[in-house]
């Protein structure tokens, strides 16, 4: 379990992910060894999962995003395990979220256009097995994409 | 501005989203390129903003966060001024990781993390359902979560 000088790491490391190592360790008061020693310890037991590259896809020519709801027909046993394994299939799906409540499954598209996101829509994603029923948020603006969590 | 990115940099940013702690010299043997070829290549996806900076995946259970809910809120006034009032106030909850004003069945799509459920609601109900202008909201609590690469 992180002990109270992980959490202060964590805190900080949430806060500005890109920050050095050096002032990492200054701002949570610890050496770099045994800041470099913590990290390393939280990477082996989990805590820190992975230390992702984020892509800005809009850069990359992607200019819609589309958050796409879904209610599976539950009377298929395997209705969920199929259909996530066919929405992995599609490249241009960057999240698959399941759920408890009215909406099962979420996955989150990206596409260059409209256009894209048409023939995406109609040829990959109406495609996909066991929907009951679907819905389509289309991103406007994101206000605030943080991942502090308050420690 | 877009950026073409050849088959090499699709790669870079392949191995970088996976993990963006390796090295030039690391990514540069994956890949067969020398560690100043690679370097070069990783600065100019960074200055152009292709990598947008890094993100740290936690354990959120392991620290005491085990519960995340997504929020549809539909705003009950809408116009200029009750968006910029509802945004300003959403924004400022500590809870409230993700943000996002989008078209369709609801106004705004929000992530937010709690300890657990009994936080949740208390986050709800003291402050999601004192937002200036929330109208309807639909809670939907994550069970999993799995990030794709993407179109890479």
């Amino acid at each position: 379990m992180p002990d109270a000088t992980d959490r202060r790491i964590l805190r900080q490391l949430l806060a500005d992910p890109g920050m050095a190592n050096a002032e990492l360790a200054e701002r949570a008061g610890v050496t770099p060894v045994s800041l470099w020693r913590r990290l390393e310890r939280m990477r082996e037991n989990g805590v820190i999962r992975a230390v992702e590259a984020k892509i800005d896809w809009r850069k990359l020519g992607y200019e819609v995003q589309v958050s796409l709801r879904f209610t599976l027909d539950k009377t298929h046993p395997r209705a969920f395990d199929e259909f996530i394994a066919a929405a992995r299939q599609v490249p241009e799906v960057t999240e698959i979220q399941t759920f408890l409540g009215s909406v099962d499954l979420r996955l989150s598209v990206i596409a260059r256009d409209m256009a894209h996101w048409q023939q995406l829509y109609r040829e990959s994603i109406l495609t996909l097995p066991h929907v009951a029923d679907s819905d389509a948020l289309m991103l406007v603006s994101t206000i605030k994409d943080v991942q502090e969590l308050p420690l | 501005m877009s950026v073409q990115p050849d088959v090499t940099d699709l790669a870079i940013l392949r191995l970088l989203a996976e993990d963006a702690t390796r090295g030039a010299a690391e990514i540069g043997r994956m890949l067969g390129l020398t560690q100043p070829a690679t370097w070069r290549r990783i600065r100019r996806l960074t200055e152009t903003g292709v990598i947008a900076g890094r993100r740290i995946v936690v354990n959120e259970a392991a620290l005491g966060f085990g519960v995340t809910v997504f929020l549809g809120i539909r705003l009950a006034v809408k116009g200029r001024v009750s968006l910029e009032d509802f945004e300003r106030a959403v924004m400022a909850i500590p809870e409230v990781q993700v943000v996002q004003h989008v078209l369709g069945q609801f106004d705004y799509r929000l992530r937010i993390r709690a300890r657990d459920i009994a936080d949740f609601e208390r986050i709800l109900r003291r402050r999601i359902m004192t937002l200036p202008g929330v109208g309807q909201v639909e809670a939907n609590v994550m069970l999993s979560e799995e990030r794709r690469p993407g179109p890479l």
